[in-house]
């Protein structure tokens, strides 16, 4: 069995994984809408450079983008604190899916909102800002949160440059203990922990938000 | 910022990487074909009438989808090495990214089968067939095509993910960049590089997904709209 220090080591490893999740969320998440917006722009050149970020991002592994980040942050001479590298890797990442996510849900405000606003003379602005993107924010809310998941997860992909989450700290515990099964089914059961209530909400969203369509 | 660029390596080392991306391209359709095959086992399995299998799948796919790809592969690589089975570091990628696969291709293939009108169902019964006529017939056929988009998605996200195959230690593109990496201290050219190959490969499953639904669904081939 493992010992309190290990099990503590894990504890804390779980407060690392949370953490980088944060980051990504908020930090994803505020330029992942920069990215929805422009893929919706009116402006063919904005519209351009959000696809091909969109498409290189969602084209590469987070493993590769891990390791880019990592050793290009110290190219362009930034510290190579790894948990910064592995924050801007995730925040990349997230941001593309969060971009395409949202502008599924931009998109899916019916048009008539868009034709309301303007008879209400609100500056396009105020249409896009008050009326379009609030409600299409709340449209995209259940796949945000399942994304979430799918964010806490692969934050167990920081581990290879280094940063001491909870795969990293499992691989050492496992390496000096031997007991795969034990610690792996353990960070396995704490990954549940945080990814299935974030599931759960997921879905409940989705059935609140579907009850016109039932 | 005084760094110089040097993508000379490749010259030397190209067909590595060459070896690499076929090694990933096997790996990715090996998984895809057995995820698919065993996700809609477990999607049929969702949607059976006995409580209980209904129970058992839906506990497997959640324990699955909340935890990380990573974290599966060790549990399987060191975890079945520890208690006695050796199985080679490319055995347990495959099946590890099969187990992984299998639990989303089940949610999406549910989806499929769930969209079925019921009236189709009786209208099976009405012609006397066979629950295994009826599953083959007239519910997959339809739910696959229905989810089609979703599943090629579901599966470019897999060829992505067997960049985690180079954790333990199996061979493939990510970790043929790792040994190259380690020889040539050219870590940023290297996976700018495979990043590249990840994204025309990305590009080429695409494309590969399209025809196979040209191929396999010739209502698709012959309408061209979706169902």
């Amino acid at each position: 069995m493992l010992t309190s220090f290990q099990i503590q080591a894990l504890l804390v490893a779980a407060l690392w994984t949370a953490g980088l999740s944060l980051i990504a969320f908020s930090l994803g998440g505020a330029v992942g809408l920069l990215i929805a917006v422009m893929r919706v722009s009116a402006n063919r050149v904005l519209r351009a450079i959000s696809f091909t970020y969109i498409q290189i991002v969602q084209g590469t592994p987070l493993l590769v983008q891990m390791m880019l980040a990592f050793f290009g942050l110290s190219i362009l001479g930034f510290s190579i604190e790894p948990f910064t590298a592995a924050s801007a890797a995730m925040v990349i990442y997230s941001s593309a899916y969060f971009g395409e996510i949202w502008r599924g849900g931009i998109l899916a405000v019916p048009k008539t909102q868009w034709e309301a606003a303007e008879c209400l003379a609100l500056h396009p602005f105020q249409r896009f800002w008050l009326i379009i993107v609030p409600q299409g924010l709340r449209i995209s809310t259940p796949p945000t949160v399942g994304f979430m998941v799918q964010i806490v997860k692969n934050t167990s992909l920081a581990s290879v440059i280094g940063v001491a989450e909870l795969t990293y700290t499992s691989k050492l515990i496992n390496n000096s203990t031997f007991q795969p099964f034990t610690v792996f089914s353990l960070v396995a059961v704490l990954y549940f922990c945080m990814c299935y209530p974030l599931a759960w909400w997921s879905r409940k969203l989705e059935d609140k938000l579907n009850v016109a369509h039932r | 910022m005084t760094y110089t660029f040097d993508f000379s390596f490749l010259a030397e080392y190209w067909p590595e990487l060459l070896s690499g991306l076929m090694q990933t391209a096997q790996l990715s359709i090996l998984s895809i074909i057995f995820g698919f095959l065993l996700g809609t086992v477990l999607a049929v399995g969702r949607t059976a009438d006995s409580k209980a299998v209904r129970r058992i799948c839906a506990i497997y796919v959640e324990a699955i989808r909340n935890t990380p790809l990573l974290v599966q592969m060790f549990m399987i690589y060191f975890g079945l090495a520890s208690i006695g089975f050796k199985l080679s570091a490319e055995f347990c990628a495959v099946l590890a990214i099969v187990i992984n696969v299998s639990s989303y291709t089940c949610e999406i293939m549910r989806a499929g089968i769930e969209s079925i009108k019921k009236g189709q169902l009786e209208a099976s019964d009405c012609l006397a067939m066979s629950w295994w006529q009826r599953l083959f017939l007239i519910v997959l056929p339809p739910a696959t095509e229905r989810v089609y988009p979703a599943l090629v998605s579901q599966f470019i996200l897999i060829m992505l993910a067997t960049s985690l195959v180079s954790q333990i230690s199996a061979e493939e593109l990510t970790s043929t960049a790792v040994r190259i990496d380690s020889m040539t201290f050219r870590s940023f050219e290297i996976y700018t590089v495979i990043a590249v190959i990840y994204i025309a490969l990305a590009f080429v499953f695409r494309i590969g997904f399209w025809a196979l639904s040209q191929l396999v669904f010739p209502r698709l081939r012959r309408l061209g709209t979706p169902l």
